[in-house]
């Protein structure tokens, strides 16, 4: 009956039939605390296996060890949804043969359940797990709290591997991923660090630019129609975006609004929402602080879902599609409402789309909160260098000097128009920014393509090329 | 007129700020430059700084600009009081 636990990675490993040319996926709850990853990576490369195909659904500056696996043809190829600016630079650098393939947190699932993107062995990190598989990120050291990104892994995977340091007696309580899609588990010293696990980037902005932005972002919610019972709502973990998840809790206690669901990575400062009664359900597909992770294993109506359920257009139905009101970042923005969030404005890789398109694409209203210009690089360009998003899926751009409305959407121009808000042509903030900062010379987009960026219907929107 | 006597330095490095470095110099000016912005406003970064000199008549310089992403209005009073520190004036 115990014969899924198995001693050793290796084993595991040996035991999964993983060979040379095949796909290995990993899911990116521990974020930058991850140990699996590299864990598992390096017994490959022990093994002697080469050629694979890596499917991260993120990469984060822990994994470094990957440049050497990627240089000694143990990855072949690299299918993820973000990568932050270490092996970013890298690979912008052409450090692969093959193009990375950008993929969204729903395009991933979507494109895994097609088939399209087929998982030889999965290998899920989970805080807590028993000897059937069972597991959970709710409980144990490395707790993590939801375990979103890994289910269609383990659904879809031809054999799983379940790594935990928290083996704990059949049957878990409360399991995520349940034991009928798992091949083996093993138990390891630990799964990751929980200093890195946990965000230290959620914290609200104290900047006096950002808490404008912020102020504003919700005077165009309040304005736009849609904060009223049932409100659903969805913010980044930045700086402002937070800010402006507490201006709007406030506004939501004041008035007794009672929202619906708030969804996706979640803060702490979404929990406190919905302690403070603006809404029905947190929908969690990836905690972002420890505030979180509590929340999810001891409040009922703070519920786990599934990449699928968040974002696969091939789903039934998504949560992303019944979303009112997103906030969302950008390190570009055209005068088209193209947003790049791949590249810093020097075209090397430092993120990825991760929900962007996807709740962009859902919500009603689909915000990006920016600054004019960081330090002297203004934010609105002619064209972004790389589009993560595209336009028509964006319906306003809030700045410190004003507020864009896309064209396209003529009903909320008049809306906050009506509300006595700055509305301004997005070309004139272009202007403005680059009145104050000078016009900045274009780089030229020469070089050989390294990564694609895949839209979560599945076409090409933009590839990213060599700096 | 605008003869740079002992070093100097104005700025630091917080991002949108300039750290300015003057040192006396034989003959000419040699300006190095390392920025943040170095593809989108280097040349406009250089040109400013060898105007400003040019206005306060430093002919012999060696000036180092460490630049995290100031604006121009930022790099003019940060090289002005460079060159002010280094004549001696304050």
């Amino acid at each position: 009956m115990n014969g899924k636990v198995v001693k050793s990675l290796r084993e595991a490993i040996e035991l999964s039939g993983l060979k040379s040319g095949m796909s290995v996926s990993f899911h990116h709850h521990l974020r930058n605390g991850d140990y699996t990853l590299n864990m598992v990576m390096d017994e490959i490369a022990a093994l002697g296996i080469k050629d694979l195909t890596l499917n991260a659904s993120s990469i984060f500056d822990t994994h470094a060890p990957l440049e050497e696996h990627i240089q000694n043809h143990v990855v072949r190829k690299i299918n993820t949804n973000y990568m932050s600016a270490g092996l970013g630079h890298r690979i912008s650098e052409g450090l692969m043969e093959e193009p990375v393939d950008f993929r969204t947190h729903g395009g991933r699932p979507r494109d895994i359940s097609l088939g399209i993107t087929p998982i030889d062995v999965a290998f899920i990190a989970a805080p807590a797990a028993d000897c059937a598989g069972n597991c959970s990120g709710k409980v144990g050291p490395s707790a993590c709290g939801s375990l979103g990104y890994a289910f269609p892994d383990a659904m879809y995977a031809k054999k799983v591997v379940v790594i935990t340091d928290n083996l704990m007696p059949y049957p878990l309580r409360g399991w995520s991923i349940p034991e009928i899609y798992v091949d083996y588990v093993v138990e390891v010293d630990a799964i990751g660090n929980p200093q890195g696990i946990v965000s230290g980037t959620t914290k609200i902005t104290r900047d006096p630019v950002g808490l404008i932005m912020a102020e504003t972002a919700v005077k165009v919610i309040q304005h736009s129609g849609l904060l009223k019972d049932g409100f659903s709502f969805q913010t980044g973990a930045g700086g402002a975006s937070l800010a402006a998840a507490q201006f709007l809790k406030e506004i939501m206690v004041r008035d007794k609004i009672r929202g619906s669901f708030a969804s996706g990575g979640i803060t702490g400062y979404l929990v406190d929402m919905l302690n403070a009664g603006c809404f029905e359900s947190l929908m969690d597909v990836q905690c972002f602080d420890l505030k979180a992770v509590e929340s999810i294993r001891t409040n009922p109506a703070h519920q786990e879902i599934s990449a699928m359920q968040y974002a696969s257009p091939a789903a039934a139905s998504a949560v992303v599609d019944k979303l009112d009101v997103v906030i969302l970042g950008a390190t570009e923005i055209d005068t088209n409402f193209n947003v790049n969030v791949h590249t810093d404005s020097n075209g090397y890789i430092m993120g990825g789309s991760g929900g962007h398109s996807d709740t962009a694409a859902g919500a009603k209203l689909s915000m990006i909160i920016a600054p004019l210009f960081r330090a002297r690089l203004p934010i609105v360009t002619d064209r972004v260098s790389c589009i993560s998003t595209p336009g028509r899926d964006i319906d306003v751009l809030v700045t410190q000097r004003g507020v864009a409305v896309n064209p396209k959407n003529q009903e909320l121009m008049q809306r906050l128009k009506d509300g006595g808000l700055p509305v301004v042509d997005i070309n004139e903030l272009k202007e403005i920014a680059e009145r104050i900062t000078g016009k900045p010379q274009k780089k030229t987009r020469a070089g050989r393509t390294v990564a694609n960026v895949i839209y979560r219907d599945g076409n090409v929107i933009d590839t990213i090329k060599s700096v | 007129m605008g003869k740079i006597i002992q070093r100097a330095t104005a700025g630091t490095l917080e991002s949108s700020d300039v750290l300015v470095t003057l040192e006396p110099a034989q003959e000419g000016l040699e300006i190095e430059l390392n920025s943040v912005v170095q593809n989108q406003f280097g040349a406009a970064i250089l040109e400013t700084v060898q105007e400003v000199l040019k206005e306060l008549d430093v002919q012999d310089a060696r000036i180092s600009i460490v630049d995290r992403g100031a604006l121009d209005c930022v790099i003019r009073a940060r090289v002005e009081t460079a060159v002010l520190r280094g004549e001696g004036e304050c």
